[in-house]
């Protein structure tokens, strides 16, 4: 086993008021404290597999019915219900019983998104736990963590805290006298940020390069090494035990009608303190920027947020009163996608901040399908020659043709998501673009973002 | 077998294969070759053993080469054209070697906004090493990478695999530098 991670650290996970009932702590618990990763700090001080032990008393499709009802939707980026996707996996006969899986994505690299690795540091058997009572209402027998490559400190982690689990007699055989076994076996990436998505997530699980598959057949169906599987984020099902421990309606209490529950905000950029904070959907964008983060820590106005990782299409000042939740980002065209919320100030350049991103996708494409292979490129060499001083007139003309024929036009939501910020870029900010190609130069004095050495 | 290759010029282009660094050893040792032989039957399928099987034949040979996708596909009896197919995709797989410390910074937009990218450069020029080379003495080799997920704490560098520095600053990036030199950060491999 590796080396734990020890080091102390700094970031910000709590503020005034956290704890409380306005403002419950369900995903940070102990969050800040390296040591309080063991077991038994999570059975003493957290209600640690209490749920579970809930849960293993209930019938399987009645866990199912609790996640239901508590109203949870996946904090993986799409927002979909979790109850109902686990009844997506086929409820038939015996022999397909011992191959379900159901499979925690940890692969976490979303630009923005800091969350998961917060939970895997400071409370993985809170992840456990709630895999193991997925795993009991989907009737499953193995589980899979898979964590991205960067993360080895975390996979070790992983395994001492599986370990300790198996020792408690919460994974292994006839689980605390039920008669139902489960295990836990976490895999490593290797660098892919595709491989977050979930088909190409279980073919790097299988050993295989991480390009994803063609849909239907859905994982529920044919998923890892050809068994019904279950892919859920980590946070999703961190919140898991939370909900058996509480009970459904009482989560469901918490946040808005439909975008029930808390769900952990990652703040970056330009704010006094960025770090993480678990708010009840629905909170208002201001309130955690202006309010938990400090506002913007260069002492200027905030021009932009991406509010959902760096796939969200960005907002401007008009929607920084937005709330927080899957239905209110999509009204105003955006995405509450991972929870983390990037600010800009008005000293930044859109055009390079866009530029950046796009190399990002250009970089990530698993270039499977033309259209996000191709059109990647041809966007970031584009966006390239504007933020130069290269520009031609039509090139925004051009960049406008070319994102209606990726997006929505590939096999998996890549490509989609490359278009959200350039797309949202053109329309909010559209005279930088034009004041790069009219001028040849940049509109704002802000620090460069890119490097000209970078190689990738 | 092993003959010398004639040099690659534009009208006998060589197979990618071909191209590939090779390694001072062909062989993994005797006890990677026994882990890689344990992970085949971890998983409900051998081939799932191919990303692992590569990292350690990776830390055993020093960088993932010819010879260490070779042998991954020789000790797990899975085909080599797979092996290598998944080798290239991964960035996390070298086919070149890297330095005894691989500094990856972050430069990804959260990063890039508190100074990602300048300290990328500083960090070149520093360890006079540019992105993508090893320095002549073996030490360092630096790495522009995608959001390593500290995008709160940015910007963030990480030193082979198990360092992780955060708020990075000046003052932090000649500590880590130091730290590396007096041998407190695990070498690359180990
Ligand atoms: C390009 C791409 C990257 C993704 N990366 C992640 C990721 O890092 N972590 C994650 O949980 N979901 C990621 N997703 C979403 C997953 O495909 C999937 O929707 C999610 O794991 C489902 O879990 P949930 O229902 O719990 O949200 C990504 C999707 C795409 C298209
Ligand atoms: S959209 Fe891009 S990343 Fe997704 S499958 Fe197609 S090429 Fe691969
Ligand atoms: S953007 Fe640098 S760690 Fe996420």
């Amino acid at each position: 086993m590796g080396q734990i991670r020890t080091k102390p650290d700094s970031q910000i996970y709590t503020f005034e008021g956290f704890g409380t009932d306005k403002f419950p702590n369900f995903m940070l618990r102990g969050a800040g404290n390296l040591r309080n990763w063991h077991i038994h700090n999570y059975e003493q001080r957290h209600e640690g597999y209490e749920g579970l032990r809930k849960a293993l008393k209930m019938e399987p499709t009645a866990v199912t019915g609790e996640v239901k009802a508590s109203g949870l939707r996946g904090r993986g980026g799409a927002g979909f219900p979790t109850g109902l996707k686990w009844t997506f996996m086929p409820k038939d006969s015996d022999e397909r019983k011992h191959t379900r899986y159901v499979v925690c994505n940890a692969d976490e690299g979303e630009p923005g998104t800091f969350k998961d690795r917060a939970i895997m540091e400071y409370n993985p058997h809170q992840l456990i736990e709630g895999m193991i009572i997925a795993g009991w209402a989907m009737q499953c027998k193995q589980g899979f963590i898979y964590v991205r490559g960067e993360f080895k400190w975390l996979v070790d982690k992983l395994d001492a805290a599986i370990q300790e689990a198996r020792d408690a007699g919460y994974l292994g055989k006839n689980i605390l006298g039920t008669g139902w076994d489960f295990d836990l076996l976490t895999y490593r990436g290797a660098g892919a940020y595709i491989c977050g998505e979930e088909t190409a997530l279980l073919n790097s699980m299988e050993g295989r390069r991480g390009e994803p598959r063609v849909k239907p057949p859905f994982p529920a169906t044919k998923g890892a090494y050809g068994q019904p599987t279950t892919v859920n984020n980590v946070e999703t099902l961190a919140s898991v035990p939370v909900i058996l421990r509480i009970g459904g309606a009482a989560y469901a209490a918490i946040g808005t009608p439909n975008n029930t529950g808390t769900r952990i905000f990652g703040v970056s950029g330009h704010v006094k303190r960025p770090g993480l904070y678990e708010l009840p959907l629905g909170t208002p964008m201001d309130f955690l920027v202006n309010d938990l983060a400090g506002g913007c820590s260069t002492g200027r106005k905030i021009k932009a947020i991406i509010p959902g990782g760096c796939s969200a299409p960005m907002l401007d000042a008009a929607d920084f009163d937005c709330p927080m939740d899957f239905d209110a980002m999509k009204a105003r065209g955006t995405m509450a996608g991972s929870g983390g919320v990037i600010v800009m100030d008005e000293d930044v350049c859109i055009v390079e901040a866009v530029l950046r991103l796009t190399r990002f996708y250009a970089h990530e494409s698993c270039g499977q399908c033309t259209p996000c292979r191709e059109g990647c490129n041809w966007l970031e060499m584009v966006l390239h020659r504007i933020e130069h001083g290269e520009g031609k007139p039509g090139d925004l003309e051009l960049i406008a043709s070319l994102t209606p024929r990726i997006n929505l036009r590939t096999l998996c939501p890549l490509g989609d998501a490359a278009c959200g910020p350039i797309d949202s870029a053109l329309q909010k900010f559209r005279h930088e673009f034009e004041h790069h190609i009219e001028h040849k130069t940049c509109f704002v004095k802000g620090a460069k973002l890119t490097s000209a050495m970078g190689v990738h | 077998m092993n003959h010398p290759l004639p040099p690659e010029t534009s009208d006998r282009p060589l197979a990618p294969g071909q191209r590939l660094a090779h390694s001072p050893r062909a062989t993994l040792s005797a006890d990677c070759v026994r882990e890689i032989e344990a992970l085949a039957t971890k998983y409900p399928e051998k081939l799932a053993a191919t990303l692992p099987a590569l990292y350690l034949a990776q830390a055993d040979l020093g960088f993932a080469g010819l010879e260490a996708m070779k042998e991954v596909a020789r000790v797990l009896d899975i085909p080599e054209g797979h092996v290598f197919g998944v080798a290239t995709f991964y960035t996390m797989f070298h086919q070149k070697p890297v330095g005894k410390f691989h500094m990856q910074v972050c430069t990804n937009l959260c990063c890039a906004l508190r100074g990602g990218a300048k300290l990328f450069e500083k960090l070149c020029a520093r360890l006079a090493v540019k992105p993508g080379e090893v320095s002549p003495d073996g030490m360092w080799s630096v790495e522009e990478v995608e959001c390593l997920g500290s995008c709160g704490s940015g910007p963030c560098l990480q030193v082979n695999h198990e360092v992780y520095d955060e708020f990075l600053d000046t003052a932090r990036l000649d500590a880590v530098i130091s730290a590396c030199r007096q041998g407190n950060v695990p070498v690359w491999g180990k």
